[in-house]
């Protein structure tokens, strides 16, 4: 028997080397390191055509983010005397995703406060990474948003760096309300064709879909987001948009015009997918992205704020806990009785 | 009272202006009974019953006496200054009463509502909704579609908060943000995410 083994290469360990653990007892290496990396690398097409369209303002912009946010967690771990986490990525992306949800002539200091926010008050306080319940750099969009409205809505058209109001695709749809001639013009393909490409106004990394569609198609091959979310989210928007726009064609443009503007694709494929602040289940995935659909919808239709993704994505977020609830995964022969007949035996309900 | 006022009412009182994430009333229960949700599921209930009709009887009142001129010993008498007072007797008797009634007539939903009838006599939102009534003007009809949404908007609020709560019971908060600290963060962050539904209504 052993010079079997031997012949076969297959080395035994010695008896007095073998390790007696619990499950897992393999391991493919993967870590918080590794799957951040991994988004990062599907953040290179975004963050490229940023500086493309931006120019040094998006640089700029993604340098003090980034490292706002790498310096509020390291500073927060240096004084609450726990291992640094700076390691594992994880703030350095919230600050890439902030970055590119900010318009391309924010002060430093929006930076800050937005790096500050998303980092100490959304993650740390809620004891860290896995632990928080809203999306940090969708929170911090809504309270940069909510708290500092004129500098969030500085924008700029693309690679002239002249600062203009109004300019973004959202803010054009409440400028011509009420005229379905101006809607359709919107809907034209040629401007289709530029909001797919990103060479319009609008935040440093949320113009481009193409872009952020490379991305995300990285992000579904490396597995690390659940499709059913963006897929959800943005046919929704979709069906939602289109209905609107056959029964009332002067109120707003048609559904292509909705999903390639504003933060609807960054929002569906980097921000809504956050594993932390998602729902478990595939069905449960479904329904978030169904949710923050409609939100987005609502909000931008017939609400003040002219993009209302950031908003819809927070607001699902606290849904969560109840979407897990309502949508677990019931195993074979589930009956509800079994359920509270379990729960009794517990003493939960008497 | 047409179907789109009724629409703009409801859509206020829910998310515009939600009671509690937008108006900040009714915080004490907010943080107090929001620790599981089948308690809150329970609050949330009292809670739209009794503002339904404490709305309607506060309205009642605002219409035919504190909105009223009276002559008395030939001195015009104006009402007006007691407003607030009048209404907290008025819900206070009403809590009462519908405690009364609940223990005698349908004892199950006495006891499944608990402790939670009784807190809602110094719920400062139903006084709110109230106040709010009056200094709209509105009709009979109009202020009990407010209050009843304005309770479905504290009912939502609350349901949102409970789930978010049981699971931040399990997460590593630090401690010194345990419990009510950060219960607040959390409302905070959820009353900004509310504040992208201004503009739905005028």
């Amino acid at each position: 028997m052993s010079e079997e083994i031997e012949k076969n290469n297959i080395a035994l360990p010695e008896p007095g080397s073998l390790v007696l653990s619990t499950s897992p007892h393999v391991q493919d290496g993967d870590s918080i390191a590794r799957i951040m990396a991994k988004v990062l690398i599907c953040l290179l097409p975004a963050v490229a055509a940023s500086i493309w369209f931006f120019r040094f303002d998006a640089v700029r912009i993604l340098v003090y983010c980034a490292s706002f946010c790498i310096f509020a967690e390291y500073g927060w771990t240096l004084a609450t005397r726990q291992a640094a986490t700076i390691g594992d990525y994880s703030a350095l992306v919230t600050g890439v995703i902030l970055a590119l949800n900010l318009p391309p002539g924010a002060p430093w200091w929006l930076c800050l406060i937005g790096s500050v926010f998303a980092i100490i008050v959304v993650k740390e306080l809620f004891g860290g990474l896995g632990q928080n319940p809203f999306n940090p750099a969708a929170a911090a969009r809504v309270a940069l948003l909510v708290g500092f409205a004129g500098p969030m809505t500085q924008w700029a058209a693309p690679a002239t760096g002249s600062l203009v109001s109004g300019a973004t695709p959202l803010g054009a749809i409440h400028a011509v309300q009420g005229s379905a001639d101006a809607m359709a013009q919107l809907g034209a393909p040629d401007n289709l064709m530029k909001l797919f490409l990103g060479n319009v106004g609008g935040s440093i990394g949320e113009t481009s879909a193409l872009a952020i569609l490379i991305g995300g198609l990285g992000l579904m091959a490396f597995r690390l987001i659940k499709w059913q979310i963006p897929l959800a989210m943005i046919a929704t928007i979709f069906v939602f948009t289109g209905i609107v726009h056959l029964a009332a064609p002067g109120l707003t443009p048609g559904p292509l015009y909705h999903i390639l503007s504003g933060g609807v694709m960054i929002g569906a494929f980097f921000m809504a997918t956050d594993m932390v602040t998602s729902p478990i289940t595939p069905l449960g995935a479904l329904v978030f992205g169904g949710v923050i659909g409609v939100l987005t919808c609502i909000i931008r239709i017939w609400g003040a704020y002219p993009e209302g993704v950031s908003f819809s994505i927070v607001i699902a977020n606290a849904l969560v806990p109840l979407i897990d609830r309502m949508c677990y995964i019931r195993p074979f022969g589930w009956h509800s009785h079994s359920v509270s007949a379990l729960n009794i035996r517990r003493g939960e309900i008497k | 009272m047409d179907t789109n006022e009724i629409l703009v009412l409801t859509v206020g009182a829910i998310l515009v202006n939600n009671v509690v994430l937008s108006r900040i009333l009714g915080i004490c229960p907010f943080l107090g009974v929001s620790k599981r949700i089948e308690t809150a599921l329970g609050m949330s209930g009292a809670v739209i019953f009794v503002m339904t009709l404490a709305s309607f009887v506060t309205a009642l009142f605002n219409r035919f006496l504190v909105t009223q001129t009276f002559t008395i010993n030939g001195t015009e008498v104006d009402l007006s200054f007691t407003r607030i007072l009048l209404f907290i007797v008025v819900i206070a008797a009403l809590v009462q009463i519908v405690e009364i009634l609940l223990k005698k007539f349908s004892p199950s939903l006495y006891v499944s509502l608990g402790i939670y009838l009784p807190l809602i006599t110094t719920n400062c939102a139903v006084l709110g909704a109230a106040e709010l009534n009056a200094d709209a003007s509105r009709g009979l009809i109009s202020s009990t579609v407010f209050g009843f949404s304005t309770g479905v908007g504290f009912g939502l609020a609350l349901l949102l908060f409970a789930s978010i709560r049981e699971r931040l019971a399990i997460a590593r908060i630090p401690k010194a943000m345990e419990g009510t600290a950060i219960a607040l963060v959390t409302a905070g962050i959820l009353a900004m995410a509310f504040m992208g539904f201004s503009g739905l209504v005028k």
